[in-house]
């Protein structure tokens, strides 16, 4: 076995050579380089193990936690990294002087804007989905992960995917879709550690001893199968060279534009909506104390979710070369959509009957029902503006921008946080997180980040919208485009300081995290072991 | 795994089942979720009815509105051009020199002219028409290709001096060897007047300003052209 692993670890460490010294473009040399020595190194590290005792293989009832601390500590991490880089370019949008002359073409807005969506969405919410999914799931089916050290593979994968993308972007690697910029060779690996992950997934279902599967396992699971089939069909496409970073789409004009959005929007609902209630339905019931609400509703609204959000797509391509029937499903399916969305939002705050009076005590379940307000929030705010006469004001708007915000910071950022806090003392053995006082603060510097980050992009989207549809009474246009521009600095200003309230609770997050792992009292609590529920 | 029992808090009876602790209560649907999802289900099949929806083997349902996105906006533009109709075709006959100003035909064309500006040319020349670096300014009635105005030119000589003289020498009668045309012997390549602005702004000179006539319509040229005409002052 390890004799097969050097001699794949010594080809990539060949391949990644040549394709240094042949790469075409800055970006693949870089990213050969950066594999090169990866490769090389592991090569090396392996080698020097050959020989020694092999592991004793561990029981199936102690838990594979270190994955998991590693993903907690990941998201953290990324999670500022993304918020740093959003930040920073909302105040370039306000004050374009920070794009800086001296640091072009790196530190252009263009390319400094996928490195912030896809820190947040992918780094960010995609290592607090990994983590958590691989915490419930152990603990829903009473097993040790499956596959042994495959769990390590999909974690460190997952990290070169992050790195190999970011850098990408700022060196100029992109094939221009919005969410999928990452070029040909990136989105191949990433499908071979998202294959990973769904056979370490399912692994450990199968290997379950409980009966039934959790609804949040079906979720968790719904989330890893449709994000591969998107990220597959989205990305196909010829490289030009495979010596370079620039690739070829098969699909062209607007059967492309249709692809891209079918897959974008998928991304939310699958990625941001489907993953994270999988979370939701294990950590709020946990944090609550409660049984969750209805059975009945998690089975209802998770089919009706997952039938109905795959069609919604087209609603982002109203008044485009899109023809006109698909717009109108596009429409209709999100307008549908709203019920079996919001089944998710009433199912978790239910949850809290009999337990309402711990809102005032529990700052971390404070966070849980906020992001659950801002769910239900977001998702009757999507259906409206997929409506075609809304459509026609909102988009190309700020508005597009303040709601995915307001989804993004309220639901996924605020359930994330108080996922890291329920999960941190528990992973490192401590009683408590070490300040929940600060626990407040955050939730408050949030909150506020939050509804002015929302309310500017309102503001500003309305009223840009307005303005460009403005006619005289002759039927002539009565604002150029930097006008819109000029009267939205104000409001750009305020989305700047949003962020950096934000950025500021989730820092103060950091540092708790810090403390309580560092631990100013030693570890109290016993290593978990799976037992089956009665 | 069947041990269904009552929860104490609701009084509601529990699926007896239970994951690491979490159990989950047995309640029906909320009856107002139920019927407000029947109802956007039944909403969205009057809708599609309605409009444009259902993909067929060639094309797809039109909808009984016999709306479309397309049919809309033309019907919109439309109904601004009928409503200009005798302005327009005034606009597109005669001389630019002969509309008065105050009359509806100038008030039109200048509106006209200040939407055709706004879209196409304040790119450069800026949103207030200044100008910028590269991009002459429109304001100050002093016009490249045409004006001579003596206290402006007796103004300009410094920086003529800077900026003009490398090329076309401090006395200003060119320099052969780079190609500078001779700028005090009163031969123009181009004229001065409005018909030579409005030459300029359809055909453009070096290629600087793209060609706008082929882009624009015959009425969108004249319009912004005497729009632009006024901003500097109509000399």
């Amino acid at each position: 076995m390890d004799y097969v692993k050097l001699a794949l670890l010594g080809v990539v460490t060949l391949v990644a050579a040549i394709a240094t010294n042949w790469a075409r473009d800055l970006a693949f040399q870089v990213h050969a380089v950066l594999i090169m020595l990866i490769a090389g190194g592991m090569f090396v590290w392996v080698l020097r193990g050959i020989g020694e005792p092999a592991m004793k293989p561990v029981p199936n009832d102690v838990y594979h936690d270190g994955i998991i601390r590693a993903g907690v500590i990941a998201t953290a991490f990324w999670g500022i990294a993304g918020f740093l880089v959003g930040t920073f370019i909302a105040f370039q949008l306000a004050f374009p002087a920070l794009n800086f002359d001296w640091g072009q073409p790196f530190t252009n807005f263009g390319r400094l804007r996928p490195l912030h969506t896809s820190a947040v969405i992918f780094a960010f919410g995609g290592n607090a989905l990994i983590a958590t999914s691989f915490y419930v799931v152990q603990r829903t089916s009473a097993a040790r992960l499956w596959g042994g050290n495959l769990g390590w593979f999909v974690f460190w994968g997952y990290q070169l995917f992050i790195v190999l993308a970011a850098t990408g972007y700022v060196l100029g690697s992109t094939q221009s879709k919005e969410y999928a910029e990452p070029e040909w060779y990136v989105d191949i690996w990433l499908t071979i550690v998202w294959l990973a992950y769904l056979a370490v997934f399912m692994g450990t279902i199968f290997k379950r001893r409980e009966r039934h599967i959790y609804v949040a396992n079906w979720f968790f699971l719904a989330f890893i199968v449709t994000v591969a089939m998107l990220h597959v069909v989205n990305n196909l496409s010829v490289p030009v060279s495979i010596w370079g970073s620039k690739s070829v789409q098969v699909f062209s004009g607007v059967q492309d534009a249709m692809t891209q959005w079918w897959y974008g929007h998928n991304a939310v609902g699958f990625f941001l909506t489907a993953g994270f209630l999988g979370m939701m339905y294990y950590f709020v019931p946990k944090q609550a104390g409660r049984p969750i609400y209805s059975y009945k509703l998690s089975i209802i609204h998770f089919w009706a979710l997952i039938f109905l959000y795959i069609w919604a797509g087209p609603h982002h391509l109203h008044y485009t070369a899109l023809p006109d029937w698909a717009s109108t499903l596009g429409m209709v399916f999100s307008i549908v959509l709203w019920m079996p969305s919001w089944g998710g939002m009433i199912n978790g705050l239910m949850t809290l009957q009999g337990a309402w009076d711990k809102l005032r005590t529990d700052p971390i379940l404070r966070m849980f029902v906020l992001s659950l307000g801002f769910y239900g929030m977001s998702t009757f705010e999507g259906p409206m503006m997929s409506i075609r006469a809304v459509n026609s004001l909102s988009h190309y708007t700020d508005w597009t921008i303040g709601h995915v915000h307001s989804g993004a910071l309220g639901w996924n950022g605020m359930i994330t946080f108080a996922c890291l806090y329920f999960l941190t003392p528990r992973l490192w053995g401590r009683a408590q997180m070490y300040s929940i006082r600060a626990i407040s603060w955050h939730f408050w510097l949030a909150t506020l980040g939050i509804v002015l980050y929302a309310a500017s992009m309102w503001v500003t989207g309305i009223m840009e919208g307005l303005m460009w549809r403005e006619v005289d009474d002759q039927g002539f246009l009565v604002n150029s485009f930097a006008d819109t521009v000029s009267a939205k600095f104000p409001m750009y200003v305020v989305r700047g300081l949003g962020g950096v309230l934000f950025l500021s609770g989730a820092l103060v997050m950091v540092w708790n995290m810090f403390m309580t792992i560092r631990g100013a009292d030693p570890a109290t609590a016993t290593v978990p072991h799976a037992q089956p529920a009665e | 795994m069947s041990d269904r029992k009552i929860d104490k808090e609701t009084g509601v009876e529990t699926t007896g089942h239970n994951w690491d602790g979490i159990e989950e209560l047995n309640n029906p649907l909320p009856r107002w979720w139920l019927w407000t999802f029947y109802i956007t289900i039944i909403w969205a099949i009057g809708y599609t009815i309605a409009y444009p929806a259902w993909p067929m083997i060639s094309g797809a349902t039109a909808g009984v509105m016999g709306y479309s996105t397309r049919a809309e906006v033309t019907e919109a533009i439309a109904a601004h051009e009928e409503r200009n109709v005798d302005l327009v075709a005034s606009l597109n006959q005669g001389d630019l020199n002969v509309i008065e100003a105050g009359s509806d035909l100038h008030r039109y064309a200048t509106a006209r002219g200040g939407a055709v500006f706004r879209a196409q040319c304040s790119q450069c020349h800026g949103a207030g028409a200044a100008g910028a670096t590269g991009y002459p300014n429109l304001l100050d009635d002093a016009w490249l290709w045409g004006d001579y105005d003596a206290t402006l030119a007796s103004a300009g000589e410094s920086i003529f001096m800077d900026n003009c003289a490398a090329c076309h020498g401090e006395d200003a009668r060119g320099n052969r060897m780079l190609g500078a045309p001779n700028l005090s012997d009163e031969i123009w390549l181009y004229g001065g007047d409005r018909d030579t602005l409005e030459y300029t702004v359809r055909n453009a000179r070096f290629g600087v300003m793209p060609a706008w006539g082929q882009r624009l319509s015959e009425e969108d040229v004249r319009a912004v052209s005497i729009y632009v005409h006024a901003l500097g002052g109509g000399e």
